[in-house]
């Protein structure tokens, strides 16, 4: 690079922050989103927060039927996600570069796993509660929609990663496909795939939140429902449970990481 | 008759790159085989062309009789219980223990079921043992195999080719990524195949020197074609300019 070059690369950064800051502009006056004003509100909004989001002893006697669909929503986590897994499993090694058995099949469940992930989840929730109404199997399949994509995915990298070699080396012993897969492949992805089941079982506990202020199930459900009546003590106490819960699933999964990887 | 011919071998993986062109050999059972040649003279191509790792493009290989390119699933498998390999990076399992990595051996011999729920006889478990304690790493038995040393995983590759009870044991670039002496290790193990088992060995290598040292015989392949092919002690300095082009000859003798 000589010396002209540096100066007109010089002078590159220089218009395309000058381009930001006016796209910036542009999109703020065509919106009619004023940043001053929005700040100025922030002191307005705290204030709210204090006054209507206090937790007071009446409120606590609603803990036994939250925590009742708090242990709801982990559980249908918890299960969308296992379920998930083990079809992701399938499909991973069908997809997987080293493991697939053939090209088809590789890249159909490709395919099905891009399809299921692409998807929002939010989108996932509307499209199966018009076809299966509003119900926990519902909330349930979304979650596993979304699980399956992301965990095939996953799969399939932790697969190609970590057995290429030795995948080689047991076909040139006479090795059949299902030893392969048993006696190396598992073996061997089996940590890196707990793992991301443990990463999945907390997104979906955070997302079934979400899902079920949709499908009208598990903690989702009662948020909104409180939400709705204008009772924002109990939806503060709601927001702490959730908030509280995910960060000791997220201990409780950090410590199992470290015993098996 | 010679335990592998091979007979006008090609191999390309598409058309405008040759990887092989007509190789011909025949190899005895007991050879002890060296093959060098630079960098993508395709030495790792030939020797899977001889278990099929690849498929074979033109030509024949004729193991123990066989015609290995005509050969269907089931056939094949047979074929590579009769053929060992060693890799450069050794290709073990690495979370698991040794001794289960050299029992993986005995996959070949084992229908489906049997091998999935790791049935192995007390024969197979004894024989284990007895390799390893022959290579010297029967005590490190049931650590797990990340936790060696390369030379130390190297043998227990060596381990779980000999458990196959091959015929031939195919050998690619077996000490690239080791130290000094325990390539040494190895080689010594590797020539102690062949002297005491009687198992024939064709060994992949880049070090000219290494390979006259051990070698009986040398095949020199460069661009896909042999080059020299005769015993070790023919191999003089201008075959090995051939083998290895004239440009490299500074770097070989450096």
């Amino acid at each position: 690079m000589n010396e002209k070059k540096m100066r007109q690369n010089k002078l590159q950064i220089t218009i395309i922050f000058i381009v930001i800051l006016l796209i910036t502009y542009l999109s703020a006056a065509i919106t009619n989103f004023n940043f001053l004003d929005s700040v100025l509100t922030i002191p307005e909004a705290i204030g709210w927060m204090v006054s209507n989001l206090m937790i007071t002893s009446e409120t606590l006697d609603r803990m036994p039927s939250i925590m009742d669909k708090l242990l709801e929503t982990v559980f249908m986590s918890i299960a969308a996600t296992t379920f998930a897994a083990v079809i992701s499993l399938f499909l991973a090694l069908l997809g997987s570069q080293t493991t697939k058995v053939n090209n088809f099949f590789s890249v159909l469940a490709r395919f099905i796993a891009s399809f299921s992930r692409n998807i929002p989840v939010v989108a996932w929730s509307l499209i199966l509660l018009i076809s299966f109404g509003q119900n926990s199997m519902t909330g349930f399949l979304a979650l596993f929609v979304g699980t399956l994509g992301f965990l095939t995915r996953a799969f399939i990298e932790s697969i190609d990663e970590a057995n290429q070699s030795s995948v080689e080396a047991l076909t040139a012993t006479g090795a059949t496909y299902f030893h392969i897969v048993n006696k190396a492949v598992i073996p061997q992805s089996l940590p890196q795939m707990l793992s991301w089941i443990l990463f999945m079982v907390e997104t979906n506990i955070r997302s079934a939140t979400l899902v079920g202020i949709l499908t009208g199930t598990g903690i989702g459900a009662m948020f909104d429902l409180y939400y709705k009546s204008m009772n924002y003590q109990v939806v503060a106490l709601i927001t702490i449970t959730i908030v509280v819960t995910v960060i000791l699933i997220e201990l409780l999964s950090n410590q199992i990481r470290r015993v098996i990887l | 008759m010679s335990l592998l011919q091979v007979e006008g071998l090609g191999k390309y993986y598409n058309q405008q790159t040759k990887v092989l062109k007509d190789i011909n050999f025949e190899v005895e059972s007991g050879e002890f085989i060296s093959i060098i040649g630079p960098s993508g003279a395709g030495k790792s191509s030939l020797l899977r062309c001889i278990n099929r790792m690849v498929d074979i493009s033109e030509g024949h290989v004729v193991f123990d009789g066989e015609d290995v390119g005509s050969m269907k699933k089931s056939e094949l498998r047979r074929l590579r219980t009769n053929i060992g390999m060693i890799f450069q990076h050794y290709n073990l399992v690495p979370r698991l223990t040794v001794i289960e990595n050299v029992l993986h051996g005995r996959f070949g011999y084992k229908s489906t079921l049997q091998g999935v729920l790791g049935r192995f006889t007390e024969d197979e478990k004894e024989k284990a043992f007895e390799l390893l304690g022959k290579l010297g790493i029967a005590d490190h038995a049931y650590k797990r195999c990340d936790q060696l040393s390369g030379g130390q995983q190297q043998r227990v590759g060596i381990c779980r080719a000999l458990i196959q009870e091959p015929k031939l044991i195919l050998c690619d670039e077996p000490i690239a990524s080791l130290d000094p002496n325990s390539s040494k290790i190895i080689m010594d193990y590797l020539r102690k195949i062949t002297n005491e088992m009687g198992i024939t060995c064709l060994v992949n290598l880049h070090q000219v020197d290494v390979a006259k040292e051990y070698a009986d015989r040398i095949i020199g392949l460069n661009k896909g074609e042999i080059v020299f092919d005769g015993p070790s002690n023919m191999l003089y300095e201008d075959r090995i300019e051939s083998i290895y082009g004239i440009q490299k000859r500074e770097l070989i003798t450096v």
